[in-house]
């Protein structure tokens, strides 16, 4: 929604296809890619315009991105895929490349950290955008995590098929984000949000994980 | 061989033990600011390991010929080559070396492949012993574990552990924790044993094709020794570890330490060409080359998993793989552990003992991004999971369909069939968000999630509703 309503305030015409439902990531993931495909050609189908397309999540861009070439290969679809894959946008990417957005912070001072997805920072390349966004913030202070290239254990059906680990994986996560002594993580990815918020709330944590469309609206808006 | 347990009860008892969690984050925190600190110029690292790429991809192409080449030449330096389609093959083939020698004793460096043919322990029933020579060996062997790690066998291990199991096994040793000290006692044992061993057993870290060159890497000079001191030097190598000439060997001797210790260079460089010729005062007068298959034809035959023997061994992928730095070595419960061993050790040793390894990856892709030569781990989990799930029996994947769960195609079939119909996909939401939150945490996948978080916020109106009120176009 926050995403949808920073492009618009930009003068951007979003079209919000109501057919969509995902991107087959997590059955690919699984090795289970007659079904990731069977779900992916429903969205070829829906994205045929020539516009971009901009996700406000890293790992299904980048699902959209990356694979879905490989997993259209040979299909009657193949070439729309392609087509589709090629104006793939993660949303702050748009935000910084081609909408050239200049925020003014209008908020109260205050400190927050940031966790970059693996897949947007590994599969779409987006690594600095979100953060340049965050310091045209000017009350907003920005302190980097001490490993914010590692994973934070979610993984889709890893979490459920690997919940030791990934219980290990987040636990070192919402330290480091912890120790940074921010009050809020921001970040680009529904998955790792849910599984860092997760963890924080059940650790009755004072920091708060909030989606970075979110953060950015709330910051700047004018009400 | 089977492990014992599955992967996720292995690495539940690893995460149990703080001592051990610790002295991984520590290791590979260290370890992965000195790579980063190697590889600063992004364009020389571009390059480079495009570099080594192309040389792992060229050598695999060509395989067959270069590994004739390889014998040719090898045979023209006066090196002996073996082949050993299986482990027992190799093991045998060694065992009848040592038995015409009549060794009793053989030191050995670093070798993984000797781990992979369980060697140690072969030789042992046959009243043969082997001396781990390389410090990290030594000390695992002492402590009868396995490898935790490639290139730093002992790296579970802190230095207090390592004191104690000193103090226990080496006589006369006086406790201390200082490193410099406790080498020395090491060094100590080991001097002796090189003086005194019948043969001497390495690996290879590459074998030139067009020289019948062995190339070896290392730092504690052991390397050299093994190869150098006893009559008989017997090198066991896996037929991927192959270049095509002494150009090749370049870019790997780079990348290879700088990815795996972030040293510049490693201390010793060995290239061994030959016995010891006439007139020449030190070296052995056999030098052996065995090269193992064990597997690795089946996987070379198929273009995609034939990328998994691109791997020249440095390690680095472990250093960086979230899920290697949390658990450890132990817990991929074979010789090769972390994101290689999730795609080594299934496609070697079948997916029905180690299929479960492919699931223990939230494929962030930290290995793709640093593994020097480029192998795309994450690419490759993806395609062992699909062969464990539904492989077909024409599979280059050893067991390829085992995995093949009933349940779960069902489970997959109804998520692809609510996903793929807007008016299911729709009802399953409005469903979720009425009724999600009343499911107790106990339900199914739940359980698991909460067990460190809270439990999952379903929103009351679906976000496409949310949309539509908003009064956004739906074209
Ligand atoms: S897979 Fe790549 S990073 Fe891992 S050990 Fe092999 S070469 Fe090194």
């Amino acid at each position: 929604m926050a995403g949808i309503q920073l492009l618009q305030r930009e003068g951007v015409r979003v079209i919000y296809p109501q057919g969509q439902s995902c991107c087959g990531q997590p059955a690919y993931n699984s090795g289970h890619r007659a079904d990731a495909l069977k779900v992916a050609r429903q969205q070829v189908k829906l994205f045929k315009k020539d516009i971009p397309i901009v996700l406000p999540s890293g790992s299904c861009a980048g699902m959209m991105f990356k694979h879905y070439s490989e997993l259209f290969e040979g299909d009657p679809l193949e070439k729309e895929a392609t087509e589709v894959a090629n104006r793939v946008f993660e949303l702050t990417e748009f935000l910084v490349h081609v909408l050239k957005v200049d925020l003014k912070d209008k908020g109260e001072p205050v400190k927050v950290t940031w966790h970059g997805s693996c897949h947007s920072q590994r599969e779409m390349g987006v690594r600095e955008e979100p953060k340049e966004l965050l310091r045209q913030l000017e009350s907003v202070e920005l302190q980097e995590l001490k490993r914010e290239k590692e994973c934070c254990g979610f993984g889709g059906t890893f979490a459920v098929r690997q919940p030791e680990v990934s219980a290990a994986m987040v636990e070192d996560k919402t330290k480091d984000i912890s120790d940074t002594g921010a009050s809020a993580v921001v970040s680009g990815d529904c998955g790792c949000l849910m599984n860092i918020t997760g963890t924080l709330e059940a650790k009755q944590s004072r920091v708060k994980g909030q989606h970075i469309a979110e953060f950015l609206l709330e910051r700047t808006d004018e009400a | 061989m089977k492990p014992e347990g599955t992967f996720r009860q292995r690495a539940k008892e690893a995460l149990a033990d703080k001592e051990l969690r610790g002295n991984f984050r520590r290791a590979m925190d260290s370890l992965m600011v000195k790579r980063a600190n190697q590889f600063s110029d992004v364009d020389e690292w571009t390059r480079l390991r495009s570099l080594g790429e192309a040389v792992r991809k060229r050598t695999l192409e060509k395989l067959p010929d270069l590994l004739e080449k390889l014998e040719t030449n090898c045979k023209k330096n006066g090196i002996q080559v073996h082949w050993a389609e299986t482990t027992d093959e190799a093991n045998q083939i060694i065992l009848a070396i040592l038995q015409r020698r009549g060794a009793k004793k053989v030191v050995k460096g670093k070798s993984m492949v000797s781990e992979e043919m369980h060697l140690n322990a072969f030789l042992g029933e046959h009243g043969i012993t082997a001396l781990e020579a390389d410090l990290g060996e030594y000390i695992v062997q002492l402590a009868e574990q396995m490898p935790s790690h490639i290139i730093m066998p002992a790296i579970h291990l802190n230095r207090r552990q390592i004191a104690d199991l000193f103090k226990k096994k080496i006589d006369g040793f006086e406790y201390t924790e200082s490193a410099v000290e406790m080498t020395a006692a090491a060094r100590e044992v080991l001097r002796r044993e090189f003086s005194e061993a019948d043969a001497g057993l390495s690996g290879v870290n590459m074998a030139v094709a067009e020289t019948g060159t062995i190339v070896l890497v290392e730092n504690e000079g052991n390397g050299r020794m093994v190869t150098t001191v006893p009559p008989v030097h017997i090198a066991v190598t896996g037929i991927d570890k192959i270049v095509e000439n002494l150009e090749d060997v370049t870019p790997i001797l780079s990348l290879l330490p700088r990815s795996a210790t972030g040293q510049d260079i490693t201390t010793y460089v060995n290239m061994i060409s030959s016995p010891r010729k006439e007139g020449e005062k030190d070296g052995p007068e056999e030098v052996h080359l065995v090269l193992l298959d064990n597997g690795r034809t089946r996987i070379h035959a198929d273009p995609e998993t034939r990328q998994t023997l691109q791997c020249i061994r440095c390690g680095a992928c472990m250093n960086h793989c979230p899920v290697y730095t949390k658990v450890g070595g132990h817990a991929y419960g074979g010789v090769y552990p972390g994101p290689i061993g999730k795609i080594l050790t299934p496609q070697i040793e079948g997916i029905e003992p180690y299929g479960d390894l492919t699931s223990a990856s939230t494929l962030c892709n930290a290995c793709v991004e640093i593994c020097p030569v480029k192998i795309p781990i994450a690419q490759m989990l993806v395609r062992l999971r699909n062969e464990a799930a539904t492989g077909c029996p024409e599979s280059s994947v050893k067991e390829a369909g085992v995995k093949k769960s009933t349940v779960e195609d069902m489970v997959w079939k109804g998520w692809s069939t609510s996903h793929s119909s807007p008016a299911a996909y729709s009802m399953m939401t409005a469903v979720l968000g009425m009724t999600g939150n009343m499911m107790p945490k106990s339900a199914p996948m739940l359980k698991e999630w909460t067990s460190v978080r809270a439990k999952p916020k379903f929103a009351k109106k679906s976000l496409h509703r949310m949309v539509k009120k908003l009064g956004v176009d739906d074209e």
